[in-house]
Parts: C-alpha cells; sequence; structure tokens
C-alpha cells in the first residue's frame, strides 16, 4: 500500500468515523437522560438528509439544511412526548420494541413520502471531482466539511454540557433522575429536550454526509447499528469515548475494503458489535464496575 | 383431567383445521389455502419465538436469521450440482450412503444434489449448532445489549446470504425441488398438492404446538417463567439458569430453522428478504400482539396477520402496519390484544376450551 492510498483511506476511515460518532452520541444523549436506547436514531440522520435535499429544491443549501435540522428536531420533540413522556416505569423490553417500531413507521413515511430512489444534496463547494490534495492524496473538500462540521458539533456539545446551565440541568437529570427532580429539574423536558438533541445532531450530520454517501429512505438501520456498535465500543453514555471509538470503527471498515469484499463491510461493524458485547460489554475506555450497578 | 385440559383445544384447532379446509373445497376458494399455508410455516418460527420471549422473557431480533440458515441451506444443498465433484472422496462418499439423488434438469443434463431428508436434517441440525454457539454468550446479555446482539446476528447471517455467490447473492435460491416426507408425501408448491401440503403444513405445526404446550408444563417451563420473574431469585433457587436459557433459544431456533426448510421447498426458493431485519421484527411483533406468555394468543395473531399480510391487504404498507402495530401494542396493551377488557370476558366464558393462559400471562 502506498502512502497516498494510506491517506486515502484514512480520510475515508475519519469521515465515516466522525459520522458513527455523531449517530453514537445521539444514542448517548437520549440514554443519559432516559435509560433508554433510541433505535430510531439512524432514522432521525436519514430525516434530515432527505429534508434538506427536498427543501433545497425550493432554497440556497444553508437554508434547506437549517430548516430540515429544524423541522427532525420538531418530529424528535414529536416522537417523545408521543410515545414516550406519558409512560410510568416501561420496562426495558417495551421500550426497545416501541422505538423499533417508531424506526419502523419513520421509514415507511420516508417511503411513501421519497420513493426507493437515491438521492444527494448537492457538494457545498465545487462537484464531485474537485478535490484537494493532501499529503498527496485527493480529497473533496466535502470531506473535509464532514470532518470541519462533525467535530464543531461534538465539541460545542462538550462546552454546553460542561459550562450552560441547560447542559449540567440534562448531566443531574443523567446521573440521578431522583435527586435531580428534587432540586427542582423538571426532568421530563429534559427528556425531552435530549431527544430534540439528538434528533437535531443527527440531522446536521444527515445533511453534511449527503453528498458524499448519499441519502434514501433505508439508510437508518445501518447507521444505527454501526452508531451503536461506537457507543458500545466507547462505553455506553461516554461522549467523547464514543468519538475515538468512531474513527477506530471508520479506519478498520475502510482499509477493511483492501481485504474483503465491499458486500462484507457491514457485517463487520457488526461482528465486532457481537465480539465487544461478549468480551467487555462496558466498553474498552469504561470500568466494569460501573457497567454492572447500570440498568441496560 | 389436567392432560385433558390442555390438549381441548389442540383438537379444537384441528377440527377447525379440517372444517375450513372442506369450507374451502365446497365453496372453491381453494386458493386460500395457499396463503395458509405459508401463515402455518411462519406461525412455527412464531411458537418457538413466543416460547423465548414470553417464558424464557429473552428478546430476540434475529429469529430471522435462523429461518434463513434452514432455508438456504437447505435450497442450497439441494440445488447444487455436485456433478463435477462427483469423483471427490468426500462426494462418492456420501453417495455410497445414499445421501445424494441424481435426476436430469430440463436439457437433459445429469444433476447430482443432497437428498432432501438430508439437507433438512444438516440445515436443522447446523441452526441449532449455531444458536447453540451464539446463544452461550448472547444469553449472558440483558435488555438492549441482548436487542442489539441478536439484531446484530441476524445482520450478519442477512449479509453473508447477499454477499456469497453460493447462496444466490440478491437472487436468493429458486428451483428447489419437491421434499418427499414419506412415499407419495412431498412438500412442494405444485397445483395439485395444495390440500395435502395445507395438512402437511398444519400437520407439523400442531405437532410443534403439543411439545411446547408439554414443555411450559414441564419443569423446564416452571424453570422458565421463574426466570422471567425474577432470575436472580431463580439462581438462589438452585435453577441453573443459563442451561435452561440457553436450551429455550436453540429451541426456537430449530423451529425457526425448520420453517424455514419447509418454507424454501413448499416455495421452490428462498431470497434474502427473507433473512432481513424486519422479518424478525415482524415475528416479535406477532407474539408481542399475541401477549407474550400466550402460545395460543401467538398463534392466532400469527396466522392472522401473516395470511392478511400474504393476501396483501395491507398493499405496501405491509411493514408500517406491523410497526404501528408494535408501537400500539406496546403502548396501550403490553400483555397483548387477547388480555383486553371485552376479549376477557370472551375468554373466561370459554375458559373450558382453553388453557389456564390469565394466570400464566405475565408481561
Amino acid at each position: 500500500m502506498t502512502p497516498e492510498l494510506f491517506i486515502q483511506y484514512l480520510f475515508a476511515g475519519i469521515t465515516y468515523g466522525i459520522i458513527y460518532a455523531i449517530v453514537a452520541i445521539g444514542f448517548n444523549i437520549i440514554y443519559n437522560t432516559t435509560g433508554i436506547i433510541n433505535f430510531a436514531q439512524g432514522e432521525f440522520v436519514m430525516l434530515g438528509g432527505m429534508i434538506a435535499i427536498t427543501m433545497n429544491a425550493f432554497m440556497p443549501i444553508p437554508l434547506a439544511i437549517g430548516l430540515a435540522v429544524l423541522i427532525t428536531m420538531i418530529v424528535g420533540a414529536l416522537i417523545e412526548m408521543v410515545f414516550i413522556r406519558w409512560l410510568v416505569n416501561p420496562s426495558v423490553l417495551r421500550m426497545i420494541i416501541i422505538t423499533i417500531g417508531i424506526s419502523i413507521l419513520a421509514r415507511e413515511v420516508a417511503l411513501h413520502i421519497w420513493g426507493e430512489s437515491v438521492r444527494a444534496l448537492p457538494y457545498f463547494i465545487g462537484n464531485e471531482v474537485t478535490s484537494v490534495s493532501i499529503l498527496g492524496a485527493r480529497i473533496s473538500p466535502q470531506v473535509l466539511w464532514v470532518i470541519g462540521v462533525c467535530s464543531l458539533m461534538v465539541a460545542g456539545l462538550s462546552l454546553f454540557f460542561k459550562f450552560t446551565s441547560l447542559g449540567r440541568e440534562m448531566r443531574a437529570c443523567a446521573a440521578n433522575r431522583r435527586a435531580a427532580t428534587l432540586c427542582g429539574i423538571n426532568t421530563k423536558n429534559m427528556v425531552t429536550l435530549s431527544f430534540i438533541l439528538s434528533a437535531g445532531i443527527g440531522a446536521v450530520a444527515g445533511c453534511v454526509m449527503s453528498p458524499i454517501t448519499y441519502s434514501d429512505y433505508e439508510m437508518g438501520p445501518s447507521l444505527a447499528i454501526k452508531g451503536f456498535t461506537v457507543a458500545i465500543l466507547g462505553g455506553l453514555g461516554n461522549s467523547l469515548a464514543a468519538v475515538t471509538a468512531g474513527l477506530l470503527l471508520g479506519i478498520i471498515e475502510a482499509f477493511s475494503v483492501s481485504v474483503l469484499p465491499l458486500a462484507f463491510q457491514d457485517a463487520i461493524a457488526t461482528s465486532i458489535l457481537l465480539i465487544i458485547l461478549f468480551i467487555r460489554p462496558h466498553g474498552l475506555f469504561g470500568s466494569s464496575e460501573a457497567a454492572s450497578l447500570k440498568e441496560f | 383431567m389436567e392432560l385433558l385440559k390442555r390438549y381441548i383445544p389442540v383438537l379444537f384447532l384441528l377440527a377447525l383445521v379440517v372444517a375450513f379446509q372442506l369450507v374451502t373445497h365446497f365453496t372453491e376458494t381453494t386458493y386460500y389455502l395457499t396463503q395458509l399455508t405459508m401463515s402455518a410455516y411462519y406461525s412455527i418460527v412464531v411458537i418457538g419465538l413466543c416460547v423465548l420471549m414470553g417464558y424464557g422473557g429473552q428478546i430476540s431480533l434475529g429469529h430471522a436469521g435462523f429461518f434463513a440458515i434452514g432455508g438456504y441451506l437447505a435450497g442450497a444443498l439441494t440445488t447444487h450440482n455436485l456433478i463435477s465433484l462427483k469423483h471427490h472422496a468426500l462426494v462418492s462418499f456420501l453417495d455410497k450412503l445414499g445421501l445424494l439423488v441424481t435426476s436430469s434438469d430440463l436439457y437433459g443434463g445429469e444433476l447430482l444434489t443432497v437428498e432432501p431428508w438430508a439437507a433438512c436434517i444438516t440445515a436443522v441440525l447446523s441452526a441449532g449448532i449455531i444458536g447453540l454457539a451464539i446463544g452461550g454468550p448472547v444469553l449472558k446479555l440483558k435488555g438492549h445489549y441482548l436487542a442489539m446482539a441478536t439484531l446484530g446476528f441476524g445482520i450478519i447471517i442477512f449479509r453473508i446470504a447477499l454477499a456469497s455467490a453460493y447462496f444466490g447473492e440478491a437472487d436468493g435460491i429458486s428451483g428447489v425441488p419437491a421434499f418427499m416426507l414419506l412415499p407419495g408425501i412431498e412438500v412442494s408448491g405444485g397445483f395439485g398438492a395444495r390440500v395435502l401440503n395445507y395438512y402437511i403444513a398444519w400437520g407439523v405445526l400442531i405437532v410443534g404446538i403439543i411439545l411446547l404446550l408439554n414443555l411450559i408444563h414441564s419443569r423446564v417451563g416452571r424453570a422458565l417463567r421463574s426466570i422471567h420473574g425474577a432470575e436472580e431469585a431463580a439462581n438462589a433457587m438452585g435453577i441453573n439458569t443459563a442451561r435452561y436459557k440457553l436450551y429455550i433459544f436453540v429451541l426456537s431456533a430449530v423451529f425457526a430453522a425448520l420453517a424455514g426448510v419447509l418454507v424454501t421447498h413448499y416455495n421452490g426458493g428462498i431470497g434474502p428478504s427473507e433473512a432481513g431485519v424486519m422479518k424478525s421484527v415482524r415475528y416479535v411483533a406477532i407474539v408481542a400482539v399475541g401477549g407474550m406468555a400466550n402460545i395460543w394468543g401467538a398463534l392466532i395473531m400469527g396466522i392472522v396477520l401473516n395470511f392478511l399480510s400474504l393476501r396483501g391487504v395491507f398493499g405496501s404498507y405491509d411493514d408500517a402496519v406491523f410497526g404501528i402495530i408494535l408501537i400500539a401494542i406496546m403502548l396501550f396493551a403490553p400483555q397483548g390484544i387477547l388480555q383486553i377488557n371485552p376479549w376477557q370476558q370472551i375468554k373466561s366464558r370459554l375458559s373450558l376450551l382453553s388453557p389456564k393462559s390469565g394466570e400464566e400471562a405475565t408481561d
């Protein structure tokens, strides 16, 4: 493998990896406030991309993306309010089945609105053949967009959770829901907020990735399973570790293409998921003692 | 008396099956039998999963994977021509054992394929062994992790089916020959064999039901229910929870694989959509609607929903219907729709006819 090819694969890996990390962070945000794994997380990414593509027919890209993200956030809030908010102490099995149902429904709605065709947003700068040269490899500027926007989102979220009062309230809710309620935090609203937030970041990722990876109605589940792999790899609930884990998975996948047929790419992520679940269910960076205290 | 009570519904079902066949015969609507045959086969998967989910309390989002292992292996073994390997030691050894059959294709070419019985046993055994192998580590997991791990297993099977030339990639396998169970009785999609196949399918299903009914009323069944109720407590009482969970997981995998084998022979082929995640979700949905720990509920829903779906009643909203059913049931009636009030009353009147499902039903 030549150094140029190596860098080419590396960038492909980082691009996908950071997208997986965003999906994983979406899982983590909701998991932290509710203890639910939202199986419909991949559908937020799909909705973001598809809505932006439709909107782009009437307005410039930045506006279309803004509107798409807004609409997806509203959808996220509605999902929480209609399906989750009023359940009293639902069992894990019940929540799994409900979120799976939501993901099916979202996919079917998308199928009836947009059909089966594969679409894409136009490239933000230039077109599919535009490229910049980095260390001898040819990289599309869109790749840099994906990496840049996603990194900014990760940084922004860390700051949000660390320094804003709202972010701290959400963290309090994650640490101990009852104690947070006693401190006067409206935990129900925090749950809605966590759905809005993870719908929002999913939608942004769906928009920036659309020109390279394309969008279609059934992209959600495979993204969700990879995002979940990454979330587990990093330790469920730990968003910064998810970024490391995401890059790891993305890079493994990108390099696997050079040895295995492309058709097996999805199977690799899933195999990694199974192996991690079997050997280290608390993640690469988590502690097993902490994990054994959590409710899965 | 206890035993009689358990089997009365089975006899009732048997009578219903015969009655329906007669009705379709006299009203000349025998085309319904095709979908009923398919529904019966899919219901074999459902009842197996019902015992795993409802009684053992373990969710599986990968049962279409086991169905596909059965179907694909049976399909591939009975269609893959071994003639070019005829002088290979292994092939000639199998041939000597009588496990291979020779036939000729449309153009008179010679075909050497595995005998359906041998293929069926291989397929079901393989599913059992795979279930045993992955069941061990998978069933140590709980909740979300268990759901994702089984989902992951299903996806891997789907990908393998879709990516390997041996399993026909996106086209799947076609031209699967008939499966002769006994001389004169064969599983095939032939026009004239419709009634016979209807009875074969329901026969297999009913045998499966009797097996599971006996199982859940035995020591194993009680152990499973105790695991579902409180795994730690069951462990403390000296129940080997890991072994029982594995046992029931493998059993449900074998049920799914057997259904896969029979459907493949009945349809004359199998495609990757049978292995898809949506299929697994569909089985879970049916079990949930039936009320989890309720074999009869799962059976009724399995037949009704599969029949409607196969008749194309839901049109292009097929998957959406199952999604809505899943959400609605879990939101409003996590005990299954047979537990909702008006039904409850009908049920209590029919209590003589049904096993004590009200008592058994847990979440």
